[in-house]
């Protein structure tokens, strides 16, 4: 199914208006956060930094190092124990690295569930749902069951459901992880597509450098736990972006230079 | 080359346009027909059927005496006394009957009170540490012990068999609905906690569908229980109208041991099929998404 969907990628994508943003009152703000666990783990130390409108932030780190408790304490989810984590919306896309889609639902249905939360009107709850389903590609697999979807094709619905509340902030928890490549590598295109068309921010946790580079305006990266803030790269990059991108000589030194970072502070 | 493999190997022209790669040949095997698909379900449990009953005729005429015989009667004489003789059947099927009425009633009073405790006890974890003892020990107090003391305190009639068979169908009920209520995903719960989803919303849209089959799981293991319950309830209590469990006793004492097969396989019956029917609504309520749901019916 994958190959289904391939929208030529220069049609409805803005020219390179995205990176800067410069002037905007950040959409989420991380302020001396910490975390520490009720059993006294301590998770997450002193992190400071901003996200702007329309801006992509790439978290990359080891694994434990509390890049997904970072979203937690930014959803509110899991709240920050000390320092502060301010966010200028409520409404916030969360992706998970498991699509977490109803099992008993069709697409349809799962990607209406945010909707029904809300309370929204069944008509209007219909028309957003098969508005981002053709936005994800989906369209005609709106009466199937997550059962019978691949793994790209369910983070497609997944992204399809937080999509129908427009949020202006998206958290990504490394959510093309469990994906082979190619899968990964298409979806990230698609979303770099998303990113130009509907307006939103996003903080992307990953393990993948190269991921962060491609689809980010900065990234941060990690220590292990407790995590804190050791380095950020500005990915000076244009976009739109395509795929030959990984293979420019800048795209692979910056790549690595993020790696020595990550790496630097793992012995 | 059948025409059922042409179409498999990709031959048939409706299927070979869409961009696949058709090679004709015998590359694929061609599906195997329905039919030899349902012999080898069907096959090895009449095999087992058939060794079976002549293993019963083997010890009714090779093992037994004569005037022993009645202690296994041979089948066809089983057959004949009681399916064939109205008289007989008659008896038979009305007890069925009445045992059936105790066993349906008592398992859909089970499976209220055991649905409502569940979801309770999934709401608090204080009200499931104060209830589940207590569904622990209504399931290992010996049942036998404490029919007598139902008979005392509410008859020796139908309501008194029909709570036999609640206390015996209850816990499975409890144990696999809490189970299914208290199995969902972390980040689901994550997931309508963000979306502000109340208690109540949560229950019936996250927790309830995702519990459903364990519900139907404890359902049918508690349809076969509440038989065994109604046939116990008849042992004890005679008032109303005799269920089959009366029969049996009956058939025992006065020695007729056709009859007591035909009974037993009745009553063996019963408990099949309020198995199998619960098996068959829970798969079709969840076939859609669940893999293993009724695999078994």
């Amino acid at each position: 199914m994958e190959q289904r969907n391939s929208p030529a990628p220069d049609t409805g994508v803005r020219p390179s208006s995205k990176p800067g943003a410069a002037a905007n009152a950040p959409i989420i703000e991380f302020r001396h956060a910490g975390k520490v666990f009720d059993d006294g783990t301590h998770a997450v130390d002193d992190v400071s930094f901003q996200v702007r409108p329309e801006e992509i932030v790439a978290i990359v780190g080891p694994s434990g190092c509390g890049k997904s408790t970072l979203l937690r304490m930014a959803s509110g989810l899991s709240p920050a124990t000390s320092g502060e984590v301010e966010s200028s919306h409520e409404r916030l896309g969360y992706v998970f690295q498991d699509a977490t889609l109803l099992p008993w639902r069709n697409v349809q249905r799962n990607v209406e569930l945010f909707g029904e939360l809300r309370g929204a009107p069944k008509e209007e709850r219909t028309r957003l749902a098969s508005e981002v389903i053709d936005l994800v590609g989906l369209k005609g697999f709106e009466r199937h069951y997550p059962k019978a979807l691949s793994g790209g094709m369910k983070m497609r619905v997944s992204l399809a459901r937080s999509l129908t509340m427009k949020p202006p902030l998206f958290l990504f928890d490394e959510p093309f992880g469990a994906l082979d490549e190619i899968t990964r590598e298409r979806l990230n295109d698609e979303l770099l597509r998303l990113f130009a068309t509907e307006d939103f921010a996003a903080i992307f946790i990953t393990h993948s450098v190269n991921e962060a580079v491609y689809l980010s305006n900065r990234v941060l990266v990690m220590s292990p736990r407790p995590g804190r803030l050791i380095g950020e790269f500005a990915v000076p990059f244009e976009f739109p972006r395509s795929a030959d991108l990984r293979f420019e000589p800048d795209f692979a030194r910056l790549s690595g230079e993020i790696s020595h970072a990550l790496r630097a502070d793992l012995t | 080359m059948s025409i059922e493999a042409r179409r498999e190997a990709g031959l048939d022209p409706a299927r070979s346009g869409a961009g696949t790669v058709s090679e004709p040949g015998p590359q694929k095997p061609a599906r195997r027909s329905r039919a030899a698909d349902l012999f080898s379900k069907v096959a090895p449990p009449l095999i087992v059927f058939i060794a079976f009953i002549a293993f019963w005729y083997a010890v009714s005429y090779l093992f037994l005496e004569e005037t022993q015989r009645f202690l296994l009667p041979p089948p066809h004489d089983v057959f004949i006394v009681s399916f064939l003789d109205t008289v007989n059947l008659t008896e038979i099927l009305n007890a069925l009957l009445s045992t059936t009425q105790v066993a349906l009633v008592g398992l859909a009073i089970a499976i209220v009170i055991g649905v409502s405790f569940a979801v309770l006890m999934s709401l608090g974890k204080w009200v499931e540490r104060s209830l589940y003892p207590y569904a622990v020990i209504l399931q290992t107090v010996p049942i036998l012990a404490i029919v007598p003391l139902i008979g005392f305190w509410f008859d020796f009639n139908f309501r008194s068999r029909v709570i036999v068979c609640v206390i015996i169908a209850l816990f499975p009920i409890i144990t696999n609905t809490l189970f299914g209520l208290q199995s969902v995903d972390q980040q689901m719960h994550d997931l309508f906690t963000l979306h502000k989803a109340s208690r109540w919303t949560r229950l019936l849209k996250l927790q309830l569908p995702h519990a459903l089959p364990a519900i139907f799981a404890g359902f049918r293991i508690s349809a076969g229980l509440s038989v065994i319950g109604a046939i116990v309830g008849d042992f004890f209590f005679r008032q109303g109208e005799p269920g089959i469990g009366r029969l049996l006793d009956v058939y025992r004492a006065a020695l007729q041991s056709e009859q007591l097969f035909a009974a037993l396989f009745f009553s063996s019956l019963l408990g099949l099929v309020v198995f199998w029917f619960f098996g068959l609504i829970g798969h079709l309520l969840t076939r859609h998404w669940h893999d293993t749901a009724g695999q078994e019916v």
